[in-house]
């Protein structure tokens, strides 16, 4: 019985986790195939099964079925093991992540610490995958990483603060089940910048500088193929979605909602902000590596302690909860006008002058080039 | 395929083109005449450009007067050619004037044996790529040259394809 | 050990030598730099070409003018009638022919669509380079739209052989001024949907603007030319400097940027699409019937003993070819002077205090086709 409950159950349930995330991922890769497809005025994949449901299938074979190839002069033990130690934190984040009430493997008291803090160990796999490459793409791609994951963690763990705060629980249950009304609307700045972090952190556009295709061309997977270049791909599903997830439960409320089964209500919210960041993809060019920092370090980082502060404020002196949303709303406004402020407006809305070619023909009348009178085959010498 | 008697050629002698300089063309050769006069340039007209043919030594000095001074103003070099004409090379600059609106040519001749001719980076800070590109096709030498590196050819790659003595048809890479 | 812990001393760093290309996703073809770089910072960057010389201008010394014709396409494969312009001008200029009005009027129709496909792909490819995914399949919607029209007129999409000595090979298909009356509204629509969607964008404001500057003197002594010299500050354009063909009769109007940078260089490009659906109207609009061919050009054309150098603009800029004939068949020396190819040399000028993420998106403002760099 012991044997049982102590090690069947949960091996059952990790088993059943990882099917259903690898399900999750293959309707992510179709998802956003079609998505950016209908943005780019296409249809996206339709050739493999009905409207090409089949082609994240196909992927998947085509990938496992691929040589796995590893560069001369790589790190073998490294170079191998860098997908694993990406994939492993970004699944045990899972582990406590509720999809209902009673729908999670082992729900911690410190669900929100421990998801915060597994999850930022993908980076090790990042850098290790980079380091071991024998590749300077790689290694700049992984030092990109590493800086990128280290300054926008600060945020994502002050918004969980945040958060903790507002719930009084770190539970994950439990700030679901305190959520009245939705901490969106409660605290939309903690969202937004959760959001934004975790964009960074999962490495989604507009801040995908570390796998930047057009500069460092794969950055720590340039080197990698096959199956081992699939448990990448993976690894970055399953974190996007753990962020979808987390949003849902951390702003959106959860699995709560009406007439529709909990799960449900879950998986449609956290699909919800995965659209979000899959539109964000389609329209958004990628910022540069020191407007990332900058970005992080100067906005996002004083903007989720000014996040706590006015959180416990509004504690302290017990106002009603629509407080800190007007107060959370007038540092978005202020601080986006003052960013666009800074970085559009600064210089001037640029412009390209036009010059009408009458006025230029003007200026110095134009030589009569071409209507030379028609040189007859002899005479004429130069 | 019955093996066909070569045709005869229908002109022995090729014409050739004739001058056609507009009033500003003339008026440019008159000016260029007047202040190249201590170079003692060939100066001609073919069809509407004026061409100035100088001595190699004095090429940079031409160009500099060219470029510096305020009538002619060809701050521009829009093109830099060297042609092979099997006994000698002409390297072939065309001016152009961004405020005058008005080009020139200007010629140096060099010998096969002696291929050296300065280099006019100094001057037309464009000239860089023309001149790696001269003597890497035509071995012809740009004294002065910063870094007369091959550009478009390997390194190591043998002869000047440029120069019509390099075989055209029957050369093999492998 | 010396103990002393209050002397600071900057750490010792090495640079990190890249090469970039010549595969590369974003060197636009076989293009390699080196850089040297201080973590992200260039400090130093040494481009090489030629890795697609293929000799056009010594093939061309072996084959009869209208044959080289087909290797002024295969310059710059995506301005093909601009080069074949450049040429079949520089023989006409030679032996002194008048090219129909109709003809003319068609070339100029041809290379102005030819210049508007040009600069959408560049657009395209300048949103990948920045890093949006999106611009590129608006550029080639209407690219294809364009390439569709090449294909009724010259019966190949790239590489079309369409224009000769003295004219054009074959007259405009019957339905061709109702293609156009169709084609030109969604263009319109097509580069303004292209505007909206890129050059405003917050990121890609940050990512261009004063990035890679060019000051006006620099592009004038680096011998850069078009959209680059244009964006620089000059209002230099050789259909306007220096009118070929039936220019002059057009009214358009000519984007000069005022800062030089990859911006500026990017915007010049989305104006001169607009002024290029200008022209295109006005063409159509005065389009006359008559010949397409001058009487009197012969099939082996032997142009007079001479020398001509004769430049238009090019979508990328002044393309020049400086043609020496010694009265036989073929040419006696082709020398080609393509824009890319300086407006490349000048790209180490604007590599000043760059990261690396900005060489892509210089080298990708600066829209060089390799195939005319090495030529």
């Amino acid at each position: 019985m012991s044997l049982a409950a102590t090690v069947l159950v949960p091996l059952l349930g990790l088993l059943a986790l990882f099917t259903f995330l690898s399900a999750v991922v293959l309707s992510l890769v179709w998802i956003e195939r079609k998505f950016l497809g209908r943005i780019q005025m296409r249809l996206g994949p339709m050739r493999v099964g009905p409207f090409g449901l089949l082609q994240p299938v196909a992927d998947a074979v085509k990938l496992v079925t691929k040589e796995d190839v590893m560069p001369f002069g790589a790190n073998r033990a490294l170079f191998w093991v860098a997908p694993l130690a990406m994939f492993i934190p970004a699944f045990m984040v899972w582990v406590t992540i509720p999809f209902a009430r009673d729908w999670v493997i082992r729900n911690l008291e410190l669900g929100l610490f421990y998801v915060v803090a597994v999850s930022v160990l993908s980076i090790v796999g990042l850098v290790m995958a980079g380091w071991s490459s024998a590749n300077k793409y790689a290694v700049l791609g992984a030092l990109r990483a590493a800086a990128g994951l280290i300054s926008y963690e600060i945020p994502v763990v002050m918004v969980a603060l945040a958060v903790a705060m507002l719930a009084g629980s770190l539970n994950l249950v439990e700030i679901v089940e305190r959520q009245a009304p939705i901490y969106a609307v409660v605290a939309p700045l903690g969202a937004l910048l959760l959001l934004f972090s975790g964009l960074a952190e999962t490495g989604r556009t507009p801040f995908d500088i570390y796998h930047a295709e057009s500069e460092v061309a794969g950055g720590p997977y340039i080197e990698y193929s096959g199956a081992h270049w699939a448990v990448f791909y993976l690894a970055e599903y399953v974190s996007t979605f753990a962020l979808g997830v987390l949003i849902s439960l951390l702003f959106l409320g959860g699995w709560r909602g009406p007439w529709l089964p909990p799960v449900l209500w879950l998986l449609i919210k956290a699909y919800a902000v995965i659209l979000v960041i899959f539109w964000m993809r389609g329209t958004f060019p990628r910022l540069r590596i020191d407007q990332l920092m900058s970005l992080g370090w100067k906005v996002l980082v004083p903007l989720s302690f000014a996040n706590i502060l006015i959180a416990g404020v509004q504690l302290y002196y017990r106002w009603p909860w629509w407080a800190l949303t007007l107060m959370s709303v007038a540092l978005i406004v202020a601080v986006s006008f003052e960013v666009y402020r800074r970085v559009v407006l600064a210089g001037g809305k640029p412009e390209v002058e036009l010059v009408p070619a009458r006025e230029l023909r003007r200026k110095v009348p134009v030589r009569e080039e071409f209507k030379t009178t028609k040189v007859s085959s002899e005479g004429q010498q130069g | 395929m019955a093996e066909q008697p070569p045709r005869p050629h229908r002109r022995e002698e090729a014409p050739t083109a004739g001058p056609a300089l507009d009033e500003r063309g003339t008026a440019l050769m008159a000016l260029l005449a007047d202040r190249l006069a201590t170079f003692q340039p060939q100066t001609a007209a073919v069809l509407d450009e004026v061409v100035v043919t100088v001595p190699r030594e004095r090429l940079v000095e031409v160009l500099e007067l060219l470029k510096g001074d305020e009538q002619l103003d060809f701050n521009y070099l829009r093109c830099l050619s060297v042609v092979d004409y099997k006994t000698y090379f002409e390297v072939v600059y065309h001016l152009w004037s961004l405020a005058k609106r008005h080009k020139a040519v200007v010629k140096v001749r060099v010998p096969y044996e002696d291929a050296k001719t300065p280099s006019v980076i100094p001057v037309y800070r464009g000239a860089d790529w023309y001149e790696r590109e001269g003597h890497d096709l035509f071995g012809l030498m740009f004294e002065g040259h910063p870094n007369l590196k091959p550009l478009l050819l390997y390194e190591g790659f043998d002869g000047y394809p440029g120069r019509k003595s390099f075989p055209f048809h029957e050369y093999n890479e492998w | 050990m010396s103990g002393d812990l209050t002397t600071t001393r900057p750490l010792d760093t090495l640079e990190l030598m890249i090469n970039m290309g010549p595969q590369h996703p974003s060197t636009h073809g076989v293009f390699r730099m080196v850089v040297w770089v201080d973590g992200e910072r260039i400090v130093n960057m040494e481009p090489y070409i030629g890795y697609l010389h293929r000799g056009s201008e010594k093939l061309s010394e072996g084959e009869l003018y209208n044959q080289v014709i087909t290797l002024f396409d295969r310059l710059d494969y995506v301005s093909n009638f601009n080069n074949e312009l450049t040429f079949c001008m520089a023989i006409e200029k030679l032996m002194g022919v008048q090219v129909p009005e109709r003809a003319q009027y068609i070339r100029v129709i041809m290379c102005e669509l030819n210049r508007i496909a040009s600069h959408l792909l560049f657009y395209g490819t300048f949103g990948l380079d920045v890093g949006a995914m999106t611009p590129i399949m608006y550029g080639f919607r209407d690219r294809e739209r364009i390439q569709s029209i090449f294909e009724a007129v010259s019966g190949a999409r790239l590489m079309h052989n369409y224009f000769r000595v003295g004219g054009l090979r074959q007259d405009v298909p019957s339905d061709f001024r109702e293609r156009m009356e169709r084609l030109l509204p969604q263009l319109e629509q097509g580069v303004e949907e292209c505007d909206q969607l890129l050059s405003y964008n917050e990121v890609f404001l940050a990512r261009t603007r004063s990035i890679g500057v060019l000051t006006k003197e620099e592009a004038i002594a680096y011998g850069a030319s078009g959209p680059v010299l244009r964006a620089s500050g000059v209002p230099e354009d050789v259909r306007v400097s220096e009118p070929y063909s039936v220019y002059d009769r057009f009214d358009f109007n000519v984007p000069v940027g005022k800062k030089g940078d990859c911006w500026d260089r990017y915007y010049v490009r989305v104006e001169e699409m607009r002024e290029s659906l200008k022209i295109i109207r006005q063409v159509l609009a005065q389009l006359p019937d008559g010949p397409i061919m001058a009487a009197g050009v012969r099939r082996i054309i032997r142009p007079p003993r001479g020398e001509v150098y004769v430049r238009t603009e090019n979508p990328r800029g002044d393309f020049g070819v400086f043609l020496v004939s010694d009265g036989t068949d073929k040419p006696y020396r082709v020398k080609i002077r393509p824009p890319s190819f300086l407006n490349l040399q000048a790209m180490q000028a604007m590599m000043r205090n760059a990261y690396v993420a900005d060489v892509v998106v210089i080298l990708g403002s600066v829209d060089i086709v390799l195939g005319e760099v090495d030529r």
